[in-house]
C-alpha cells in the first residue's frame, strides 16, 4: 500500500523528472496499529494494563486484539506499534524463553527477560522492530517492577510507565497521582491495588475520550506470587 | 505599534502573510501545521410516502423531504479536539448542509453562502432554491481551485420539491437521492446500498441515516460520539440535536479534587470588577397602616 | 516541529461555578533554548475577558495588537462591553481572513458575559475555526498532556479555589512533560466580583 501510494504522489507532482532522471522509489515497511499500553509496579504485585483495539489509518481491525503477552507466570510483556514487528517479536521471545527454561531447568527471572530483550531489540539497530515495549512483573525478592523500552534497546526500571499511542496523554497523570508531582505537602506511601486499578481504569477512560487509536475496552493484568488474573473494562467504542 | 495603524476596509481574504509565511516554512524544514478537522460522516437521503404517480421529470423518485444526519466529532490529527460539534449547519429557512473536510472552511463558506442566499431571498421576494446555493457554492468552491476544504452534503426543499447534492472541493457536484461524504462515508453508504427504498416513510429515512451515521461512528476513527439529524420537509425544519447519544462519555471511579492549597504560590493578585452604575434608586421606608 | 512549536506554549481554559479559569505557562524560547521566563501569552481584553494566545512569539504579540485595536472601535462604536461569544467571532474573522497566509496562533477565550455573568471557554485552530465547549478548552505544544489531564481531573460545578487547583495542578502536570513550555505559570480565575492572579511555584527546568 505503501508503496502504490508514494508511486501516485511522486507521479503527480513532478510529471516531467520522471523522464529526466532515475527516480528512486521508497517502500516504507512500517505501518502503525495503534494501541496504548500502561504499567505500574506496587509493593507486591505488578499491574499492566491495554486497550484492546487495533487500528490502521482510519479504520479499526480488531475491537479485541489486547497487546499484553504473558510470558511466565510472573512475567507480562506489554508490546504495541507496528503490529507485525510485534508478532515477530513476541514469537522470538517466547522460542527464547523456551530454550532457556529447557537448558536451565526453570523459568526465566523478570529482570533477566528485561535484558534479554534489550540485547533482542539492538540486534535490529539500524532495521528495528517498530514496537514500545513494557515489561512487569515481580523481581527476584518478590517486589514488583516495570521496565521500559526504546524501539532500539534502551531500558530502564520504573515504577511507572505508559507507551503507545495515548501516553502522552497518560504519563502526566500518572506522575502527579503517584508520583506526587507538583503537590505541596505530598507524603510518599505504598499504592493499594484497589486504588491502582481505579486510576488505571480512570487514566484510559480519559484517554479513549480523547485519542482515536484507544478504545474499545482495557485489558488489566495483575501480576501477583499467586499467579497474573486478568479483569476487562468497556470504553468508548467510537 | 505599526499593527494599531487603521485597517484598510476591504473584504475577502488577506494574503499579507504569505510571503512571510513561505519564507519560516523554507527555515524549518517541517510541515507549516495542521488543521482542525471534520473526518466525519454525514449522509443524508430524500425519501418519499406519497403514493404519487406523477414523478417529477428530473428524479428518479419522489420525495417529499430530506434527512441530513451527521456525527459530532471534530479531529486535530490523532486526536480529538471537540466532542460535540455541530456539522450540520444553516443556509436559509428550508436549507440545510453538512460539510466534511477543514472545519473552518465548511464553518465560515456556510456562513458566507447564507448571506448571499438571504440577500437573493431579499432582492427576489422568493423563498431561495437548492439549486441556487448548491450553485453559489460550487462557484465558490471552484474559484479557489480546491484550496478551500469543504465537501458538503447540501439538502433541502424548494418550489421543486426536495433535492439533495454532495459538493466537492474543486466545486463539482452531484444531484442524488441519497449521498454520503467524509471519512466515514464508505460505512455509511454501505448500509444506504443495503438499506435504501423509493419510497420511504419519514420515520424508515430517519432510522436508515440513523443507521448510517453509526456505522460510521463505529467503523470510522476519523466519526464518533453523536448523532444530528435535520428533518427538512415542505415549510417545515426539525434540527434534532442530538437525535441520539451514540456514546455516553466515561465516567470516573475515583476522585480527584485536591486538597486547598495543594499548589505552590509564588505571588497573589485580586482586582476587583468595577460596574458600570447605569441608575440609582432610593425607596424610602413606608411604615405599614395601621390603622 | 511546525512553526507552532518553534516558541513553546501552553494554555488552558475550565469552566467553573460561576466562574471560569485560564491559565498559561510563561516560557519564551526558540526551539530548545529558553530566552525568558515572564513572557505574557494571557490579555486581558475586557474586565472579565482574555484571551490565551500560543503558538509563534511574533504573531502572539501581533495578534494581540490587532485584536485590541479592533476591540476598541467595537466598544467605541457600540458604547458597551463586548460578550466572549462576540468577541470569539471577532478572533475567528480575524484569524480566518487569513486563511492562505495564517497567523501560527491557536486562540483561547475565558471570561464571563458582561451582563449574566454566565461563564464561556471556547477554543479555536490558526485559521480560526471556533469551537465552544461545556467543559475545558487546551491549546499549545502540549495539548495530547493536557488533554489527558483534563479529562481526568476536570469535573462539574467547580467553586472558585477547587478550579483554581485543578486547573494548576492539571496544567504544571501537562508542560513538566513537554520539553519547550512551562518555566513558571500564571492563574487567572475570574469571577463576577474579581479577578484573582497567581503565578505558580514550578519546576525551573
Amino acid at each position: 500500500m505503501a508503496f502504490s501510494d508514494m508511486m501516485s504522489y511522486n507521479s503527480m507532482k513532478q510529471p516531467l523528472q520522471d523522464y529526466q532522471a532515475p527516480n528512486q522509489l521508497h517502500f516504507n515497511p512500517y505501518d502503525f496499529n495503534g494501541g496504548t499500553i500502561l504499567a505500574i509496579a506496587g509493593e507486591d504485585y505488578a499491574l499492566i494494563a491495554t486497550d484492546t483495539r487495533l487500528s490502521q489509518g482510519f479504520s479499526i481491525h480488531s475491537h479485541d486484539n489486547p497487546k499484553t503477552y504473558p510470558l511466565s507466570s510472573k512475567t507480562v510483556l506489554g508490546c504495541c506499534g507496528f503490529h507485525g514487528d510485534v508478532l515477530t517479536l513476541t514469537k522470538v521471545i517466547s522460542a527464547r524463553l523456551q530454550i532457556f527454561e529447557k537448558d536451565h531447568n526453570k523459568q526465566m527471572p523478570t529482570s533477566s527477560v528485561a535484558a534479554m530483550l534489550s540485547t533482542i531489540l539492538y540486534y535490529r539497530r539500524f532495521f528495528p522492530y517498530y514496537t514500545h515495549n513494557l515489561v512487569a512483573g515481580l523481581d527476584d525478592d518478590g517486589k514488583g517492577c516495570v521496565y521500559s523500552f526504546d524501539p532500539v534497546g534502551s531500558y530502564e526500571r520504573e515504577v511507572f510507565r505508559a507507551k503507545g499511542s495515548a501516553s502522552s496523554m497518560l504519563q502526566p497523570l500518572l506522575d502527579n497521582q503517584i508520583g506526587g508531582k507538583n503537590q505541596q505537602g505530598y507524603v510518599a506511601q505504598p499504592l493499594p491495588l484497589e486504588r491502582c486499578v481505579t486510576l488505571v481504569k480512570d487514566v484510559f477512560t480519559s484517554a479513549a475520550e480523547r485519542d482515536i487509536y484507544t478504545g474499545d475496552s482495557v485489558q488489566i493484568s495483575i501480576i501477583t506470587k499467586d499467579g497474573i488474573k486478568n479483569e476487562r473494562f468497556p470504553l468508548r467504542r467510537d | 505599534m505599526a499593527a494599531l495603524c487603521a485597517e484598510p476596509p476591504k473584504g475577502g481574504f488577506s494574503f499579507e502573510n504569505c510571503a512571510r509565511d513561505r519564507h519560516q516554512a523554507g527555515q524549518i524544514p517541517f510541515p507549516l501545521a495542521r488543521y482542525i478537522t471534520y473526518k466525519t460522516t454525514h449522509h443524508s437521503i430524500g425519501w418519499g410516502e406519497c403514493t404519487h404517480t406523477q414523478k417529477n421529470t428530473n428524479d428518479n423518485v419522489h420525495m417529499d423531504g430530506v434527512v441530513l444526519g451527521a456525527d459530532t466529532r471534530a479531529t486535530e490529527d490523532t486526536v480529538v479536539a471537540d466532542k460535540n460539534c455541530a456539522k450540520i449547519h444553516y443556509l436559509s429557512d428550508n436549507i440545510y448542509c453538512c460539510g466534511a473536510g477543514t472545519a473552518a472552511d465548511t464553518e465560515m463558506t456556510t456562513q458566507l453562502i447564507s448571506a448571499e442566499l438571504e440577500l437573493h431571498r431579499l432582492n427576489t421576494g422568493r423563498i431561495p432554491r437548492v439549486g441556487t446555493a448548491n450553485r453559489l457554492l460550487k462557484q465558490m468552491l471552484f474559484r479557489y481551485q480546491g484550496y478551500i476544504g469543504a465537501a458538503l452534503v447540501l439538502g433541502g426543499v424548494d418550489t421543486t420539491g426536495p433535492s439533495l447534492y454532495s459538493i466537492w472541493p474543486h466545486g463539482s457536484t452531484d444531484k442524488l437521492p441519497y449521498v454520503t461524504m467524509g471519512s466515514g462515508s464508505l460505512a455509511a453508504m454501505a448500509v444506504f446500498e443495503d438499506g435504501f427504498k423509493p419510497d420511504m416513510t419519514r420515520e424508515e429515512a430517519m432510522k436508515l441515516v440513523r443507521d448510517a451515521i453509526a456505522a460510521g461512528i463505529f467503523n470510522d476513527l476519523g466519526s464518533g460520539s453523536n448523532i444530528d439529524l435535520c428533518v427538512i420537509t415542505q415549510g417545515k425544519v426539525e434540527y434534532i440535536r442530538p437525535h441520539e447519544i451514540a456514546n455516553q462519555k466515561g465516567v470516573k471511579q475515583g476522585k480527584y479534587l485536591y486538597k486547598r492549597g495543594t499548589t505552590g504560590v509564588l505571588s497573589t493578585e485580586v482586582k476587583k470588577v468595577e460596574f458600570d452604575i447605569i441608575g440609582t434608586e432610593i425607596r424610602r421606608h413606608q411604615p405599614m397602616e395601621t390603622q | 516541529m511546525s512553526i507552532l512549536a518553534y516558541n513553546g506554549a501552553a494554555i488552558m481554559a475550565m469552566k467553573g461555578k460561576n466562574c471560569v479559569a485560564i491559565a498559561a505557562d510563561r516560557r519564551f524560547g526558540v526551539q530548545a533554548q529558553t530566552i525568558s521566563t515572564e513572557f505574557e501569552k494571557i490579555f486581558e481584553m475586557g474586565p472579565q475577558l482574555f484571551v490565551g494566545l500560543p503558538g509563534l512569539a511574533t504573531d502572539v504579540q501581533t495578534v494581540f495588537q490587532r485584536l485590541k485595536f479592533r476591540l476598541n472601535i467595537y466598544e467605541l462604536r457600540e458604547n458597551r462591553r463586548i460578550k466572549p461569544k462576540t468577541f470569539m467571532s471577532m478572533v475567528s474573522n480575524l484569524l480566518y481572513e487569513r486563511r492562505f497566509g495564517p497567523y501560527f496562533v491557536e486562540p483561547v477565550i475565558a471570561g464571563l458575559d458582561p451582563v449574566t455573568s454566565e461563564p464561556y471557554v471556547a477554543s479555536m485552530d490558526l485559521i480560526g475555526c471556533p469551537m465552544e465547549t461545556n467543559d475545558f478548552v487546551v491549546s499549545g505544544t502540549c495539548s495530547e498532556q493536557m488533554y489527558g489531564m483534563c479529562e481526568s481531573l476536570w469535573e462539574p460545578n467547580l467553586e472558585p479555589d477547587d478550579l483554581f487547583e485543578t486547573i494548576s495542578q492539571a496544567l504544571m502536570n501537562a508542560f513538566d512533560r513537554d520539553a519547550v513550555s512551562g518555566w513558571g505559570a500564571v492563574v487567572y480565575i475570574i469571577e463576577k466580583d474579581k479577578v484573582t492572579k497567581r503565578f505558580l511555584k514550578t519546576r525551573q527546568d
